[in-house]
């Protein structure tokens, strides 16, 4: 009697040979592609409790060069976009990240080492980002714009206008949320964006990619790369084709070297801000951070026979 | 007048049937072959002090180029400007060897250049197609040189060539050649885009070089394929082959198509490792092109600042 039962679970055994799972190889997203990093240098990413998890690619100097080189190609593009054009692709990242949720939980979770619940609301709020920003593309103009009121006859309008090539330094610590909270804005305002992900945890950051390949955001927009935050943000910082520099990622001593290296080119600089909850509502600093104003004096006078005047 | 100089070769050019008897046994090209060793050329590595000469050399051999229907003499001007220093911010940047322009652009190109080491080119011959009778050809390199160009860059006939008229071509560049005087150094464009084979590219190396050329160049830039490395180094091998066997040294020209200074650099490899040494000057070889200088100019900056430089750097040609 004891024999058959043994028998049959052999059998079983050896008839339903396990799954070899299929890992992913985690790639940068530079100008629409996903290469590996042109060094061949990889890094072990591990879990919040020191578990392997994968290998990143880890970035060199000439990775960062060739994402501001995509990064400028696809600006003017993007600059020129009409704002609800931007606001419709935006809001398709936020579509494309839905459907690819339990993904990204799982990443957020292993990556922060928080408990599925909370990294799902960590998720969530960066899902909920995309849309909040996706709004703000056809609305910033009118709240840091408008017509001034001037001494003399003049139609006088001012409109922002996106800085350029912006290198961001994701934040460390919130790898996903983190990440959106900073990147959303600057491409929101159609500037385009060099970002450098969480040293520890770049993964979400990568997966991130996947979700812009496929949501009509044209290649070079975004681009994204992993590696030690040092090494690629100091020539992104002395780059003279980089208009701007976002130094959340950066501690006070990586802070202060690279806003003097981004002094040479007078690049805009936004310094860390201390952010304790990134699920915060985050206002509108982080678009106008990286907006200029242009000024417009167009001439009036009286109009036809009536002399009216605007 | 001396049509070609005597030489172990001279007597290929008797006639038509030993012209061609010499072209077609010209041994074939292994196309495969030399597509890898061009390629396995390319991968060399040249970095740091090397890779500074290699940039300074390029620079010095670039034939700034512009050949638009929409060329204004400001541009020109401002063409000139620019070959004659390339960088105004660090002036250690060599100059370029010339600007190639049209030849009712010479004269301007002259003024802009006088009194530097610039040299003037001017395409001729019905540049680019080369569709028009010998008369008018002859016409357009004795205007050009009369205004004042150092180099002429003619176009052979590829219609007479493809046909197997090499003894046309064959006439039609020692005419020229003769028309260019003893002043100016003849260029000849094969157009190798539209010569089909490398079997053709290498029997009109030979047909030019015969002919009396002093530089043979790959193509107009005007057609889909262009410079490419494998033809260049087919007719490296050339101009190698043709002093071995003659004496006389021909020079090179790439055009069209090189736009970076990775790609320059490994053109360089070529001719050094190709024909050698003699020809790593800008007498030998030259590159036609007009956005690479820009590229060359950005890698020089980053190499003596340390840090990226951007299309805002240089000039807006």
């Amino acid at each position: 009697m004891s024999d058959k039962p043994e028998k049959t679970e052999k059998t079983d055994k050896s008839e339903r040979t396990e799954r070899l799972s299929v890992f992913k190889t985690y790639k940068l997203y530079v100008g629409g592609k996903f290469p590996r990093s042109e060094s061949g240098r990889v890094y072990e990413v591990t879990d919040a409790k020191g578990k392997w998890l994968a290998n990143a690619p880890q970035s060199s100097r000439k990775d960062a060069r060739d994402a501001v080189v995509a990064a400028r190609k696809a600006f003017g593009a993007w600059s020129g976009a009409t704002a609800y054009n931007r606001g419709q692709i935006l809001y398709r990242i936020a579509e494309m990240l839905e459907g690819r949720r339990d993904q990204y939980v799982r990443e957020v979770g292993e990556a922060e080492g928080l408990s599925r619940s909370k990294a799902a609301a960590q998720v969530d709020a960066a899902i909920d980002r995309w849309v909040w920003y996706a709004g703000w593309t056809d609305k910033i103009a009118q709240v840091v714009g408008g017509g001034n009121p001037v001494a003399g006859p003049f139609f006088n309008l001012s409109s922002p206008e996106p800085t350029g090539v912006v290198a961001v330094l994701a934040p460390q610590e919130s790898s996903f949320l983190g990440l959106v909270s900073v990147v959303a804005p600057v491409v929101a305002t159609g500037n385009t964006a060099v970002v450098i992900a969480s040293e520890k945890a770049p993964l979400p950051a990568l997966s991130l990619g996947e979700v812009l390949a496929t949501s009509d955001l044209p290649g070079g927009v975004v681009n994204i790369l992993s590696g030690r935050t040092a090494e690629i943000a100091a020539p992104l910082a002395a780059h003279q084709d980089v208009n701007a520099i976002d130094l959340a990622g950066a501690d006070e001593v990586l802070a202060k070297e690279l806003e003097i290296a981004a002094a040479d080119n007078l690049k805009r600089v936004l310094r860390p801000q201390p952010v304790d909850d990134w699920t915060a509502a985050p206002g509108t600093e982080r678009m106008t951070a990286f907006l200029e104003t242009k000024t417009v004096w167009h001439p009036t006078g009286s109009l036809g026979a009536s002399g009216s005047s605007y | 007048m001396p049509t070609t100089a005597p030489h172990a070769l001279s007597d290929v050019t008797a006639s038509d049937s030993t012209l061609r008897r010499f072209l077609h046994g010209l041994p074939g090209v292994d196309a495969v072959g030399l597509e890898a060793r061009a390629a396995s050329l390319g991968t060399r590595s040249i970095k740091t002090t090397a890779k500074a000469y290699a940039i300074d050399l390029a620079i010095s051999m670039v034939d700034l180029t512009t050949l638009e229907g929409a060329d204004t003499p400001g541009k020109v001007r401002a063409l000139g400007a620019k070959a004659v220093r390339p960088d105004p911010t660090d002036r250690m940047t060599p100059a370029t060897a010339a600007v190639c322009v049209y030849p009712d652009m010479v004269a301007t190109a002259k003024k802009a250049v006088a009194g530097s080491s610039v040299k003037v080119a001017s395409v001729a011959t019905a540049f680019p197609a080369g569709r028009a009778p010998i008369a008018v050809k002859l016409a357009d390199v004795r205007e050009a040189v009369a205004a004042g160009a150092d180099e002429i860059d003619m176009v052979i006939d590829r219609g007479a060539f493809l046909a197997g008229n090499y003894m046309k071509v064959y006439d039609e560049i020692t005419a020229v050649k003769e028309a260019c005087g003893t002043d100016a150094r003849l260029k000849v464009i094969f157009e190798t885009g539209e010569l089909s084979t490398y079997d053709n590219i290498r029997r009109a190396s030979w047909l030019g070089m015969l002919a009396g050329a002093d530089f043979i160049k790959t193509s107009t830039g005007k057609v889909a394929v262009n410079a490419t490395p494998a033809n260049t180094l087919l007719m490296l091998e050339a101009v190698r082959d043709f002093r071995a066997q003659t004496g006389i040294q021909v020079g090179v020209k790439p055009a069209g198509g090189i736009r970076t200074s990775k790609d320059a650099i490994k053109f360089l490899v070529l001719v050094n490792e190709t024909a050698g040494e003699d020809w790593l000057d800008n007498h030998w070889f030259r590159f036609g092109a007009s956005s690479l200088l820009n590229d060359l100019l950005l890698q020089r900056q980053k190499l003596a600042t340390g840090r990226y430089s951007g299309p805002d750097y240089v000039t807006v040609d």
